[in-house]
């Protein structure tokens, strides 16, 4: 079994995306059955695992291609953080994509996709070698295309465009790294950080550069970040997905594989490439924020919003110390609660109530209490209020920041709090305060889209309430550090 | 100078107009008698290359008739492929530049 | 009676039998000779898998004065390759050859040309001596040249004429080497040539038939040939060109340098090889960026894929073939052989069913095509993976192994360019790709059947499983080989 169930977890998405692609689109039942099955099937696999695996138990699954190149499936902590992170905000993501969509067209191609994109998400949490990693990174590059262009109009071909032109050399880059390294170590196992010791520093430097430009592109670090505010173009659920489990999330897991197990922590800080990364994941974090407050559309700002959070966990990982790990990992679960929720609630207003503009919001929330309370809750935890999730993961990472010798990191966190609090805080004036336009209409009788905003609303302040319990991601995010990272 | 060099340089001179002849002729059934010269001239210096030692080798003369068979049937699709196309086109040279074949429009139709 | 035979002899009945039965039964007899010859080489591939190497001397002669056929791990993974894509073929054929769709001579003299095509490829694949590879690679050609003319234009027949002269031009320089060889050795058999002592005219032997075999596989500079060709004959018979017919004259440069000849050429030869191929890799690219029709972007995409395989010489050749980088580069050029093969022909077959439905491969009339047939734009799709490189498919296997061996052997900008010619390739597949999955169409396209447009997604998808199973396949193609390093890096 204990080779057999990693696979059986990616299984649960990757054969349903297949089987999906070949229903006709009139079978709703069946694909939302088989959809929703799936995720439910897949929640279940991962709890049990959850439970064996803090007991210390370890899953591994190898399927050897040519020499050289394992396709390694491998369990560990850190592996589980973002795998159940994927599937629980599938399932939530999927019950919102069927009332989003209702019976639109396409919906075989769209969910056949989609459930292709998680699949190469888990593939790649689970990933225990560089190369399986890379494969399930590009998996997701091409599973998200179709999705990005999914309403075929101008706007999303060119989104979809601009998606692959950013992607794929960002994926030249990384193949280089990991060639270039390999060609020297062997086969990279995340188990077990290759030696160095053949490649002289300066091309180690090198190395090390063109993985962060590699996963950089996909985390959406300045100055490669130029896709993801146009991605928007893509339909609610999807601009859900990418900026909260997908994508993104797949380019910030990259940056703290890369650093602390293709590199290891000490290696990274030996060459002198951690603070530079750090800077970059500074720099990127605050002219995210800016360009956020600059945008009257609510997906754009959110879409700047995640340039800029994104980067936090990145910071975790560049500062390379244990509190900064804790906090860049538990933010990694921690953002894609509270993003998913603010682009899930976009969405119903859109939806619902037609507004896409941040002018249209005022006094929506007497009209769409539910939805208004969901927003404003994702958008305090962004801000960093306290108790709310996003404040865990502020003071971890400025814990980190003081122990790894970086106090300029309190600054950095301080401003983008102001930052944060100058684009969030003017929306939810207007939700709460200001009075409805004259021809307001809108309203939330929609359970199925309202239901998963709500809970994942619930899950962030949760998360940050009980984030001193054992089973919380921070209890999570500190099992990993002691286990595999305490120095 | 013995019979075998004089066979060998004949062929290499055959080889050489035969090359001489590609070149020069634009006419397609011009150039498909320049082939057949070189094919023969390579064909006679094999012939002399193998007759090295006492006897005649007898593996340059079985190769030498296939060779032979083979070239004739490539004549013989290049003549048809020259008459095809002179009937198409009205002529039998062939455009400077490759271009593009024409479009295909009504392949599909039945 | 053995497999090796049967994959021989098979096509060549079934040629005759479509000759001389009346059209229809002859269509039908054509697909049996297939199904036959499908089953005749998986009969030779599991018994090179269980017993290794096949050989069969012919008549009882022995080399040099007879003729030894063999069947090693590799060219048995080309028969294979060529069964796959030859099975694939022959159903669209049924469907796209039909007569009413490319007239009575079109449509009687495909199923003749192609199962003779066949039998030449495979009598490539198995020869061991380079006058009875020249006979192969004349039948080849010659069959080649009269697929391009089948369609009967003006313009395919001008193709097929331009594509005769560089065919014949390089059987000639091909002959001349082997003149040259047979003078200075006294034995043609590659296994008997390569234990002899150098002699001094080996460098020129050796250059003569390389350059006759670059041009008959139309590596760069000596491609002009291909794009209007290719593209000028009807779907299924460009899948054969662009997908197998190139790869036959590259097998023999192969086994010209890495077995008959290992130690004659210099570095700066191999390096030249490579450098053609490096900018077959760019020009191609370059010029499928530019194309206004699919088939042409193809054939264009041919030319550069093409250029990849002659990277392996020198990181694989000369005194790289005693490293232990070796086998992984060599396995790597062979794996995007097999991988390129079933791509193009999945996309060929995909162009010629959208010019089925719509009459046309322009961009601009293939408009919003993915939505009245999604199956073969996936499967054009896949297809672009695969040539892309991009994981799991057999491409990326293919580049992977020879990009770490071009590193591992300090040459690490011919990795450059394969990293470079994928990132090309996506630029230039993206236009279709795009085009295909535009929402409006222009012309509302006649239906194609779901099992018509099966088969190029079953070959494309079998260019990706290529990629997900490779290592029974590496394997597979270490049988045999002279100097096998132990495995790969």
């Amino acid at each position: 079994m204990t080779a057999a169930l990693p696979v059986l977890i990616l299984m649960t998405s990757l054969v349903p995306a297949i089987v999906t692609f070949f229903l006709p689109q009139e079978s709703h039942l069946l694909r939302n059955a088989l959809n929703l099955g799936s995720a439910v099937l897949k929640l279940a696999l991962i709890v049990a695992m959850l439970v064996a695996v803090a007991g210390g138990a370890i899953y591994e699954a190898a399927l050897p291609l040519a020499p050289g190149l394992v396709l390694l499936l491998r369990v560990d902590e850190i592996a589980l953080l973002f795998v159940s992170l994927s599937a629980t905000l599938w399932l939530l993501t999927t019950i919102y994509a069927i009332a989003y969509f209702g019976d639109k067209a396409e919906l075989s191609r769209f969910f056949g996709f989609f459930s292709l994109c998680v699949a190469a998400t888990t593939g790649l949490a689970l990933s225990g070698s560089l190369i399986s990693f890379f494969l399930f990174f590009e998996m997701l590059t091409l599973s998200t295309w179709p999705l990005v262009a999914h309403k075929q109009n101008r706007a999303s071909l060119d989104a979809a465009r601009s998606y692959l032109l950013f992607a794929l050399p960002g994926s030249a880059a990384l193949l280089w790294a990991i060639i270039w390294l390999e060609s020297t170590t062997g086969p990279v196992l995340f188990t077990d950080p290759p030696d160095l010791g053949g490649i002289d520093p300066w091309s180690q430097r090198a190395i090390f550069a063109l993985f962060i430009i590699g996963v950089g592109v996909k985390a959406a670090l300045v100055p490669l970040h130029g896709w993801l505010p146009a991605a928007m173009a893509a339909p609610a659920p999807v601009s859900a997905l990418l900026h909260a489990v997908a994508v993104v999330k797949a380019g910030a897991f990259g940056v703290i594989r890369v650093v602390y197990d293709v590199f290891g922590a000490g290696t990274v800080v030996d060459l002198g490439v951690g603070v530079p990364l750090a800077a970059l994941a500074s720099l990127t974090i605050l002219w995210g924020s800016i360009r956020a407050l600059q945008q009257d559309e609510i997906k754009k700002r959110l879409a700047f919003s995640t340039v800029s959070q994104v980067s936090y966990i990145v910071l975790g990982a560049a500062l390379a110390g244990p509190y900064a790990m804790i906090g860049g990992l538990v933010h990694l679960v921690h953002q894609g609660l509270m993003k998913i929720t603010l682009f899930f609630c976009a969405g119903i207003y859109d939806e619902r109530a037609g507004i896409k503009r941040i002018d249209g919001l005022n006094g929506l929330g007497a009209r769409m209490p539910w939805t208004s309370t969901c927003f404003s809750l994702g958008a305090m935890g962004m801000v960093g209020l306290p108790p709310l999730a996003g404040f865990v993961s502020k003071f971890y990472l400025g814990l980190g920041g003081i122990e790894a010798g970086a106090p300029w990191v309190l600054a950095v966190l301080a401003a983008s709090t102001l930052l944060n609090a100058a684009y969030f805080l003017p929306l939810l004036y207007r939700l709460w305060f200001l009075p409805p336009a004259e021809d307001a209409s809108g309203d939330e009788r929609a359970p199925a889209l309202v239901a998963p905003a709500v809970v994942t609303a619930a899950g962030s302040l949760g998360v940050g309430i009980l984030a001193a319990s054992a089973i919380s991601p921070l209890g999570w995010a500190n099992l990993i550090v002691l286990r595999g990272y305490a120095p | 100078m013995t019979g075998l060099t004089v066979f060998a340089l004949t062929g290499a001179a055959l080889v050489g107009l035969g090359f001489y002849g590609l070149l020069a002729a634009r006419h397609l059934l011009r150039r498909v008698v320049a082939f057949n010269l070189i094919g023969s001239g390579l064909f006679l210096f094999f012939g002399a290359a193998g007759a090295r030692g006492v006897g005649p080798d007898p593996v340059p003369q079985a190769l030498i008739i296939t060779g032979i068979v083979v070239a004739l049937s490539a004549t013989a699709l290049a003549v048809g492929l020259v008459v095809v196309h002179a009937r198409a086109a009205g002529h039998a040279v062939l455009p400077e530049e490759p271009e593009e074949p024409e479009e295909p429009k009504d392949e599909g139709a039945t | 009676m053995n497999a090796l035979v049967a994959v021989l002899a098979l096509p060549l009945l079934g040629a005759l039998a479509a000759v001389a039965l009346p059209p229809r039964a002859g269509v039908r007899a054509a697909l049996l000779a297939t199904a036959l010859t499908v089953a005749a080489t998986i009969w030779l591939l599991l018994a090179v898998a269980r017993r290794g190497v096949q050989g069969v001397i012919l008549g009882g002669w022995e080399p040099p004065l007879g003729i030894g056929l063999a069947a090693d791990g590799l060219g048995a993974a080309f028969i294979a390759m060529s069964a796959a894509v030859m099975g694939g073929v022959a159903l669209a054929a049924r469907q796209m050859m039909a007569p009413d769709v490319v007239g009575a001579r079109a449509a009687f003299g495909f199923w003749p040309l192609m199962l003779l095509l066949w039998a030449a490829l495979n009598a490539v694949f198995v020869s061991r001596d380079l006058f009875n590879l020249y006979v192969g690679l004349e039948l080849l050609s010659l069959a080649a040249v009269a697929l391009v003319a089948i369609g009967g234009k003006e313009a395919a027949l001008a193709a097929a004429m331009r594509y005769m002269i560089f065919a014949l031009a390089g059987s000639l320089l091909y002959l001349a080497g082997v003149v040259l060889a047979y003078a200075a050795h006294g034995t043609l058999d590659i296994g008997l040539l390569a234990a002899r002592d150098a002699a001094p005219s080996d460098g020129l032997a050796l250059a003569l038939m390389t350059a006759g075999l670059l041009a008959k596989t139309a590596i760069f500079p000596f491609h002009v040939w291909l794009p209007p060709a290719h593209a000028g004959a009807p779907a299924p018979a460009s899948a054969l060109l662009s997908g197998l017919v190139p790869k036959a004259s590259f097998l023999i440069i192969l086994r010209l340098w890495f077995e008959a000849m290992p130690d004659r050429a210099g570095f700066a030869a191999l390096m030249l090889l490579a450098g053609l191929g490096a900018g077959a890799v760019i020009w191609g690219s370059l010029q499928a960026m530019a194309q206004a029709r699919l088939k042409m972007i193809v054939a264009y995409s041919t030319v550069a894929q093409l250029g990849y395989l002659l990277l392996v010489f020198p990181i694989a050749g000369g005194d790289g073939a005693a490293q232990p980088w070796a086998a992984g580069a060599w396995t790597g050029a062979m794996f995007q052989v097999l991988s390129h093969a079933l791509a193009k022909a999945a996309m060929f077959l995909s162009a010629g069913l959208y010019l089925a439905a719509v009459g046309s491969d322009r961009l601009g009339d293939l408009r919003g095509l993915a939505r009245t047939m999604p199956m073969t734009a996936f499967a054009f799709a896949l297809a672009a993976v695969t040539l892309m490189g991009l994981p799991p498919s057999g491409g990326f296997t293919a580049k992977y192994l020879m990009m770490t061996a071009a590193f591992a052997a300090g040459q690490w900008y011919w990795a450059l360019v394969m990293a470079l010619g994928g990132l090309l390739a996506a630029a230039y597949l993206y236009r279709p790709m795009a085009v295909l999955f535009a929402r409006e169409s222009l012309i509302a396209p006649r239906p194609v059947t779901r099992a018509a447009q099966a088969v190029p997604l079953v070959l494309a998808g079998a260019s990706i499983l290529l990629g997900v199973f490779s290592a029974p396949p590496f394997e597979f193609m270490q049988i045999g080989r002279p100097d096998a390093a132990e495995e790969g890096l």
